[in-house]
């Protein structure tokens, strides 16, 4: 797999989170209280919401629109509702965040 | 026509007694009662978790208003009796208040002991003993400022913990050389001495007062050995004295206290003697249990009942917050006594059992306290132990079998163990309740029996029997908690942090034991409003713990874009305003503008990348963020009043713009709607609000607690005033009260439900000084709030959130 640099950790706030933007739709990069990254495509499994505007908490994030809590490792639904949220590989090297080159639609770095 | 029952003194002891009483015979007496505080009946023994910010005064009060309302007693507040005339039968109390009595109830309880010493009248000596003197203490306890406590004993110990909870400097001052010696031996004092200096608090027995220093106000104190203590605060606390004076002048027979044969009579057949004031067989008691016997007694001798008080063994639990400490009966050493004694230190733990004659005399307890119900059981019964002696020590999961866990502990006790010392109830009536009343919570327990009510030390026993009760049914927790990462409700969470000046989220979830690392959802946004609106300036926002749209100050919308609503101060706007919102929804290619039912104008679908540069030209054209995201101010509505309609009677366009801008930017802890109407036809429908002005000739009435969303509720009237200056003043305290007492997203109908109208009328309308306090700290926080946030970030604030990390725009062959 190719890596492509998408920022540095320090870009993403503790228990927050941005977004990168691609053709395919938009990526969520959250960082954790422990400063742990994890990635999901930016969109909740109930209705779509945008999951990286969500407030972050221990290893989840509660979306936005109706509260469903997601799981950042797998973007699994915890609790009583059902569902996934896609998943995006991640790569930390000397404090640069990388995502996979196909996902965000290129060739190579 | 009824009889007349006059009681002197409104405090623990008669509280319980009338109780007895209405339960017995409501209808027989007319009931008065003159109490020289300024209040209704609260548990006394409770002042220290008050002190200590562990409670409030709203939550010990155990008969309010209403209960007095309720059962037809006259009460008169600060009202103290100075004269007892025992021919005509009256007593006069020093407003001139005079009362016509058949039977008489003298229950003035105790006056702190001051010692005489130099320095002692000076501002700044207080003693422990009611509300008053606890607001006195919070009114020095500011944090880092010294105190001294006079005496190492109950009282002594739980002002020294509750001021250092408070953040104070303690030294505790004890002429004895331990702690507590009337209730524990030397052993169990040290652990005790040594658990309080871990807590920072300086302890120093063998130590006597020579004086207190200071011109006009207390600056510290010396000591017989020539130490001097500096501090700003001595807080008294050697001992009590029954209240004998009144009785002394109206020749009623005192010796320590007011002397009372067995059915609490006094020399005057007509008068009794109750509660601490009260001498039986030579006996002064300070501890309630017994105080609630001799009530009963009373209460049936009043209904001609045949009855009898033999006097009382008692126990006592130091209340203070993490202590585990337990005494009760004898512990004097002397010839005929044999003592078991376990230690482990390791633990904490340190006990003993002081015996005579096979029987259990004397218990103390200390880190380990679980037992003292049980041991104490066997001391009242005088129960022989010489079978089970080798075990006894190491309690009733000994006794005779495998070692049991704590409900299994409880199961097993007889069923009439005493489990609530304080009030004398043993173990089946209060299994009898739950299963009889179909009672399901500690409060149902406290109301139904009274088990838990006082001193609360043995709740965890109630709650035990409830579980052994109901099973699965039992729900815990009778506060529910914020959320599941917590134990504590919302009310405790709030006290604490101001209790233990916590200042920061990371150290509120350290200090108040949090499960989670980092909180949720639902615990973040509720502890970040709380710690700014308790240190406004000081506490620095935690963006990330806010719901988007307040991080972003916009509405988040189904498809992932956002709604922008600039202020209309009080519904008005102008052409250039109009135009200006025009310019903005052509020039970003805004899908919707829409008129809201707050009088103002939304803008919906705008891009989050596009926000910043739509507020800039927003702002450039005047106006403002209208927090329509915010559990904050939000909008206020006003009709067109004096100004234009036939109808208004003031300005109330005027008022309402005046309210808004000197109200926004405030956080609160749920949305806050004003509207202000010109007259009662009320076209702004300002009665289903949550602050609504009425303007009428003579002024405005100032409504509350409305709600026209999820429920429909119209308002209370809270007050009428004359001016519009007035109208903001009492407005700005009422949000301010709310500001600190609410629970995170509780709109002010439901605090205003919780916390009673009378308690807000109280602090808003009838304690002017309050009131002004209110409104002072409301001005004082604003001048930290009232920063447009869109301003804020147009300048380039927290610019993360509005860009991409990066954008992949389109599909590149290589890069
Ligand atoms: C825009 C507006 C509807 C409109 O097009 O008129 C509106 C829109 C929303 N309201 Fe409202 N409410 C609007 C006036 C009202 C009113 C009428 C009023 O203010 O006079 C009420 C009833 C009065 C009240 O608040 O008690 C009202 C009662 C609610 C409630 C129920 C609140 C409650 O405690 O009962 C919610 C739900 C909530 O807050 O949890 C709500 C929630 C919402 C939310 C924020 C839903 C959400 O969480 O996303 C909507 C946001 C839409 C947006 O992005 O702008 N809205 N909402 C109105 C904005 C007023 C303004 O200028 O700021
Ligand atoms: C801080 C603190 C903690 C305590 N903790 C415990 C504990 O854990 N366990 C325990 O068992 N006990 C405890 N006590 C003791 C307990 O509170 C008292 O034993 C009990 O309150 C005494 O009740 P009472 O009705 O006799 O008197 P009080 O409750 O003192 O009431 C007397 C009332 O009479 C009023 N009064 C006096 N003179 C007049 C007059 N002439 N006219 C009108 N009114 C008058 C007084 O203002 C007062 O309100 C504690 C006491 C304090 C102060
Ligand atoms: S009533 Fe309010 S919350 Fe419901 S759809 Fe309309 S705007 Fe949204
Ligand atoms: S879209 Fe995420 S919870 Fe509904």
């Amino acid at each position: 797999m190719n890596w492509i640099d998408i920022g540095a950790v320090d870009d993403v706030p503790v228990r927050g989170s941005r977004v990168v933007t691609t053709t395919a739709g938009d990526i969520a990069i959250f960082k954790t209280a422990d400063s742990r990254v994890f990635a999901l495509w930016d969109k909740c499994p109930h209705k779509g919401g945008p999951l990286s505007q969500g407030i972050v908490h221990d290893d989840s994030v509660t979306c936005p629109l109706h509260n469903w809590v997601i799981g950042l490792e797998a973007g699994e639904v915890r609790g009583p509702d059902q569902g996934c949220a896609r998943k995006v590989e991640t790569r930390l090297e000397a404090g640069r965040i990388l995502l996979p080159s196909h996902i965000l639609g290129r060739k190579a770095a | 026509m009824k009889k007349k029952l006059v009681i002197v003194g409104n405090g623990m002891a008669p509280g319980r007694m009338l109780e007895h009483l209405f339960e017995l015979a409501p209808d027989l007496y007319d009931v008065t009662i003159f109490n020289a505080e300024p209040r209704v009946n609260y548990n006394r023994l409770m002042l220290s978790p008050v002190l200590s910010g562990e409670k409030t005064y709203e939550d010990i009060i155990t008969h309010g208003d209403d209960w007095y309302l309720a059962n037809g007693v006259t009460l008169h507040k600060g009202s103290k009796v100075e004269a007892i005339d025992r021919v005509a039968r009256t007593v006069a109390a020093a407003d001139g208040t005079v009362a016509h009595y058949d039977k008489l109830v003298i229950a003035t309880g105790s006056v702190p002991f001051v010692i005489p010493v130099l320095g002692h009248q000076l501002p700044g000596v207080v003693t422990y003993r009611d509300l008053d003197d606890v607001e006195k203490m919070l009114a020095a306890a500011t944090p880092d400022a010294k105190a001294v406590v006079i005496g190492g004993g109950l009282l002594g110990l739980e002002a020294a913990a509750g001021l250092k909870m408070r953040g104070m400097d303690v030294t505790v001052v004890h002429l004895m050389s331990t702690l507590m010696e009337r209730q524990l031996d030397p052993p169990a004092a040290h652990l005790l001495e040594q658990e309080f200096e871990k807590r920072g608090i300086k302890i120093r027995t063998k130590s006597n007062t020579h004086s207190i220093l200071g011109e006009s106000k207390v600056m510290g104190l010396k000591l017989e050995d020539g130490t001097e203590l500096p501090c700003s605060i001595v807080v008294m606390a050697v001992g009590i004295r029954p209240s004998t004076a009144l009785a002394k002048a109206s020749d009623i027979t005192v010796n320590r206290g007011i002397m009372v044969d067995d059915q609490m009579r006094t020399n005057d057949p007509d008068i009794f003697a109750l509660g601490e004031c009260a001498e039986h067989r030579g006996v002064v008691y300070g501890l309630v249990a017994p105080l609630y016997e001799m009530a009963r007694t009373i209460a049936e001798v009043l209904v001609e009942k045949p009855a009898a008080y033999g006097g009382s063994v008692m126990s006592t639990k130091l209340k203070v917050t993490g202590v585990d400490l337990y005494s009760g009966g004898d512990f004097a050493e002397a010839q005929d006594r044999e003592e078991i004694v376990l230690r482990d230190a390791s633990r904490g733990v340190y006990k003993r059992l002081v015996i005579k004659d096979n029987k259990i005399i004397g218990v103390v307890l200390y880190g380990e306290t679980s037992d003292g119900p049980w041991f104490f059981d066997k001391l009242k019964k005088g129960e022989d132990v010489s079978k089970d002696r080798d075990m006894l020590i190491f309690g009733q999961a000994y006794a005779g079998g495998p070692p049991l866990d704590p409900t299994a502990a409880v199961a097993a006790l007889p069923p009439d163990a005493e489990i609530c010392g304080c009030n004398g109830i043993c173990k089946s009536k209060i299994t009898d309740a739950i299963s009889e009343k179909g009672l399901t919570s500690i409060d149902d327990v406290r109301a139904h029996t009274k088990a838990s009510a006082s001193c609360g030390s043995c709740t965890g026993l109630v709650e035990k029997l409830l579980v052994l009760s109901l099973g699965e049914k039992y729900q815990a927790n009778a506060v529910q908690p914020m959320c599941k990462c917590t134990d504590l409700g919302h009310g405790d969470v709030r006290r604490l942090i101001v209790a233990k000046q916590i200042k920061s989220i990371p150290q509120l979830m350290q200090e108040l034991e949090w499960k989670t690392s980092c909180g949720c959802a639902k615990c973040r946004p509720a502890l970040n409003y709380y710690l700014i609106a308790e240190w406004p300036g000081e506490y620095e926002d935690d963006n990330q713990s806010r719901f988007i749209n307040e991080r972003v100050h916009a509405n988040i919308q189904k498809d992932g874009t956002y709604s922008v609503v600039p202020r209309m101060w009080g519904g008005m706007t102008s052409a250039a305003e109009l135009r200006a919102i025009a310019d903005v929804a052509d020039k970003f290619q805004i899908p919707a503008v829409k008129v809201t039912g707050g009088q103002r104008i939304d803008l919906l679908g705008v891009k989050k990348e596009d926000l910043p540069a739509v507020w800039s030209d927003l702002n450039a054209a005047g106006m403002v963020s209208g927090a329509a995201y915010a559990k904050g101010l939000r909008t206020v509505k006003t009709c067109v009043g004096s100004e234009w309609c036939r109808f208004g009677t003031q300005d109330s366009t005027g008022l309402g713009i005046k309210l808004e801008k000197f109200m926004w930017g405030s956080w609160t802890p749920a949305k806050v709607k004003l509207a202000v109407s010109g007259c009662p036809r009320n076209c702004a429908e300002a009665t289903c609000k949550d602050i609504g002005v009425i303007c009428v000739d003579s002024g405005y009435d100032i409504h509350f607690a409305g709600a026209a969303g999820l429920d429909i509720k119209g308002t209370e009237l809270l007050c009428h005033v004359d001016t519009e200056d007035a109208a903001i003043e009492v407005i700005a305290a009422l949000t301010q009260l709310y500001r600190e007492q609410g629970h995170y997203l509780e709109r002010i109908y439901k605090w205003a439900k919780r916390v009673g109208l009378e308690s807000i009328k109280t602090n808003i309308v009838e304690n002017v000084e309050k009131r002004r306090n209110y409104f002072a700290r409301f001005t004082h926080a604003q001048t930290f709030l009232q920063v447009d946030p869109w301003a804020e970030r147009v300048s380039g604030k927290h610019a993360h959130e509005f860009l991409p990390m990066r954008s992949f725009p389109m599909q590149i062959a290589a890069e």
